[in-house]
């Protein structure tokens, strides 16, 4: 190998020639890596400024101002009867009370306009919170109380910092006497934060201080339960047909071009077909969960079959030769080892279907589930709906306050699709080394 | 059918070595095809894949309490002919076989023949291992449930141990039939997929190559075990190792792409090949 040559040069040993081109190698190696590197701490970099941005905007959302008054439940306001009957409890005209209430508190205030103004710091929604209290205890009728009553948005963002005290007060959605009553109920501990527990259980609402998710939630709730129950099974059943029984010939070879298009059609498509053909067609209710999930089952359809025909494909020939080969039917084949051994991937890809649907908006705004729906759907069939679509049209809104109840929408969002995605990679780590 | 295959083994017998040498490019099958007491009969098979021919006319029985084994060089065909044997490759797409392949004298591809239970007669052993990712128990006892073999669990337990002792695994295994049988060794893993497919009472076994993904220990016990399975199965195993055909055989057939090329008793093949491609596949100068 190492002959000397006849010209007298030294021979290069190939050695030599690797060592020499070996600097450049590393060189470029390592170039490599820190591109990678950069890549991956741009990426991550996004992510933690969006998460930043929307925790930000969004953690106050998770309050709420309340304001303390001093309140008579007057008995003559109430109940002049004295019957106690629940009807007249709750035709009562709580605002009058409230009213009262102010006019004890700041006698000075004599002139409407101020009288006005001194009333829309609580929200519309004061009222029935007193009227809830009497409902619930009506022995509170002819006594006084200390009550916390819901603050208007206004007073809320202002309290929360995010109306500028010090901007002219023309350019300033709280006037200079609002801000000053503001201040002397601060400076009394009249004014307090508290947990917001209306927008967990509320509807949404035109008054952002009384808007919630509850309604979005249980509208995803219904629409996703309905989606997963019409696309697994269906999409597994079309995986299992596809990939272990079907001959492979030029149909079964356009049907598969076909599911992979599928998976990539625009969902908005998916949106215009449900209104023509399943609202428009069959008549299915507009806006409710059920032709919600009909769409979102079209959409997530073509993703779980090739998510669920990639864990068929996954498990080993050899497993199916071996049930085959002591005597197993090919149905017995595919449910006794094919399909355990296939699950997770399946699971996995319907966890992420789920995801998707969880996300999508422009098909259902297409059906009407971009209506007001104020109350929390309690069915398939009720109108309703849904959190992306609610994210929607808060975003939309002009108040101060829906921005931070935005961002809080999409955290809950978030953390459901953070929860979905961790499902999805706990269920492969737990079964994927069974073989 | 079976005189003219007889037909013309004489024809072939009747030639001498030094004709036949001088012949080499002649593919008809060189050595008697039959056996006294035939199990399975197979006569002109031809395999196509798609448009390839896999398998050219090949004759070849199968006799009862016999270990006839298939060699040649890689892609011959080998496997091929031994899957078509429990009609394993009607799994296969585009492959089709032609001919007749008989079992106890009824026809295996006949159209009303069910290929499931002719697999539970004609039971097959893999050239990996591949024990199902479920416990040393439950591999075993699948097939007896499946075919309902036995009526209660004490009948499973005993056909589940007794196959194990007849694979030679039981005294290995006997303290963790729970466990699951692929955290056994690769040779332990062989054995276990002997004893799955002698649990339902096969009465042919196929094996294809069984020991190549074996060390030279756990190949000598799975030979050992052939032997013995023997006395009361009929046993077709392709091997790429001439020793091993030498020592677990007594008849040897040689493939060489796609055809027959000899058959015969195994001393004979390895001692005194008659065929020119035989001879230099044996002694090493081809394949
Ligand atoms: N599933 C298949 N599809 C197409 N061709 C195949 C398939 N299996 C085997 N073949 C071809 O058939 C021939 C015989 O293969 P095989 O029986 O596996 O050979 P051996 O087992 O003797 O090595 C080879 O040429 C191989 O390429
Ligand atoms: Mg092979």
């Amino acid at each position: 190998m190492n002959k000397p040559s006849s010209a007298g040069a030294p021979p290069r040993r190939a050695i030599d020639i690797v060592n020499a081109s070996l600097k450049r190698r590393y060189a470029r190696e390592r170039r490599f890596r820190l591109i990678g590197l950069t890549a991956v701490v741009m990426g991550l970099l996004f992510v933690a400024l969006l998460f930043a941005d929307i925790i930000g905007k969004g953690h106050t959302a998770f309050q709420q101002t309340y304001i303390q008054l001093p309140l008579t439940f007057d008995a003559g306001l109430i109940d002049p009867k004295g019957t106690r009957d629940p009807e007249t409890l709750r035709s009562a005209n709580y605002n009058a009370l409230i009213r009262a209430a102010l006019r004890d508190v700041y006698p000075d205030v004599t002139e409407r306009r101020d009288i006005r103004a001194l009333g829309s710091m609580f929200s519309v929604g004061a009222p029935s919170q007193l009227r809830d209290r009497i409902l619930a205890n009506p022995d509170l009728i002819g006594t006084t109380q200390e009550v916390w009553l819901l603050a208007d948005d206004d007073i809320d963002m202002l309290i929360k910092g995010y109306i500028d005290r010090d901007l002219p007060e023309s350019e300033r959605r709280v006037k200079d006497r609002t801000v000053e009553w503001v201040e002397r109920l601060e400076a009394e501990g009249r004014i307090e934060k508290r947990f917001n527990t209306i927008f967990f259980t509320h509807g949404t609402s035109r008054e952002p201080e009384l808007a919630g998710i509850a309604g979005a939630l249980m509208g995803t709730f219904y629409t996703l339960v309905l989606t997963l129950l019409l696309s697994f099974p269906i999409g597994v059943g079309a995986a299992v047909y596809l990939e272990e029984f079907a001959p492979r010939n030029r149909w079964t070879d356009l049907i598969e071009v076909n599911i992979n298009n599928l998976a990539a059609v625009p969902s908005v498509i998916f949106g215009l077909l449900g209104l023509a053909v399943f609202i428009g067609l069959f008549g299915v209710p507009r806006s409710t969960p059920l032709v919600a999930s009909l769409v979102l089952s079209l959409m997530t359809l073509p993703i779980m079959i090739i998510a669920s025909r990639a864990a068929l494909k996954s498990v080993p020939p050899s497993i199916r030769e071996a049930a085959l080969g002591v005597g197993a039917s090919p149905l017995q084949t595919q449910f006794h080892h094919v399909l355990p051994l296939a699950m997770p991937g399946m699971l996995t890809g319907a966890i992420i279907g789920m995801a998707h649907a969880l996300g999508e908006t422009a098909p259902l705004l297409m059906i009407g589930m971009i209506a007001f729906i104020v109350d929390i759907p309690s069915g398939f069939t009720d109108a309703a709906t849904v959190l992306p679509v609610q994210i929607f049209l808060w975003a939309d809104s002009p108040e101060r306050a829906f921005v931070e109840r935005t961002s809080a929408a999409i955290m809950v969002l978030l953390a459901f699709l953070i929860l979905m995605n961790l499902a999805a990679v706990l269920l492969r780590r737990r079964f994927e080394r069974r073989w | 059918m079976s005189t003219t295959v007889e037909a013309m083994g004489q024809r072939v017998g009747a030639m001498s070595a030094a004709e036949l040498s001088s012949r080499p490019d002649s593919r008809a099958t060189v050595g008697d095809v039959t056996v006294a007491n035939p199990r399975m009969v197979c006569r002109e098979v031809d395999v196509w894949y798609g448009s390839k021919q896999a398998i050219k006319g090949v004759s070849l029985d199968i006799g009862k309490n016999e270990v006839v084994s298939m060699i040649g060089p890689s892609g011959c065909g080998k496997s091929t002919f031994l899957r078509c044997l429990n009609r394993m490759n009607d799994t296969i797409d585009g492959c089709r076989v032609e001919g007749s392949i008989q079992l106890d004298g009824q026809d295996i591809y006949d159209k009303g023949l069910d290929p499931v239970p002719l697999r539970a007669q004609v039971g097959m052993v893999f050239q990996k291992p591949n024990p199902f990712p479920k416990s040393i128990y439950e591999n075993v006892a699948y097939g007896p449930r499946i075919h309902g073999l036995t009526n209660n669990k004490a009948e499973l337990d005993a056909l589940v141990e007794a196959s194990l002792r007849k694979a030679g695994l039981w005294n290995e295994v006997k303290d963790r039939l729970d466990q699951p049988g692929t955290g056994l060794s690769g040779g332990q893993q062989q054995r276990l997929c002997i004893a799955r497919t002698i649990a339902v009472s096969p009465e042919v076994i196929l094996m294809d190559e069984p020991c190549s993904a074996l060390d030279p220990i756990a190949t000598a016990i799975v030979e050992e075990l052939i032997d013995e399975l023997r006395a009361n199965y009929s046993i077709a195993i392709v091997t790429h190792s001439m020793q091993q055909a030498a020592r677990v055989s007594q008849r040897t057939a040689y493939f060489h792409m796609g055809d027959l090329i000899e058959v015969g008793e195994t001393n004979e093949i390895f001692t005194n090949p008659r065929h020119k491609l035989t001879e230099d596949y044996i002694t090493g100068r081809f394949g």
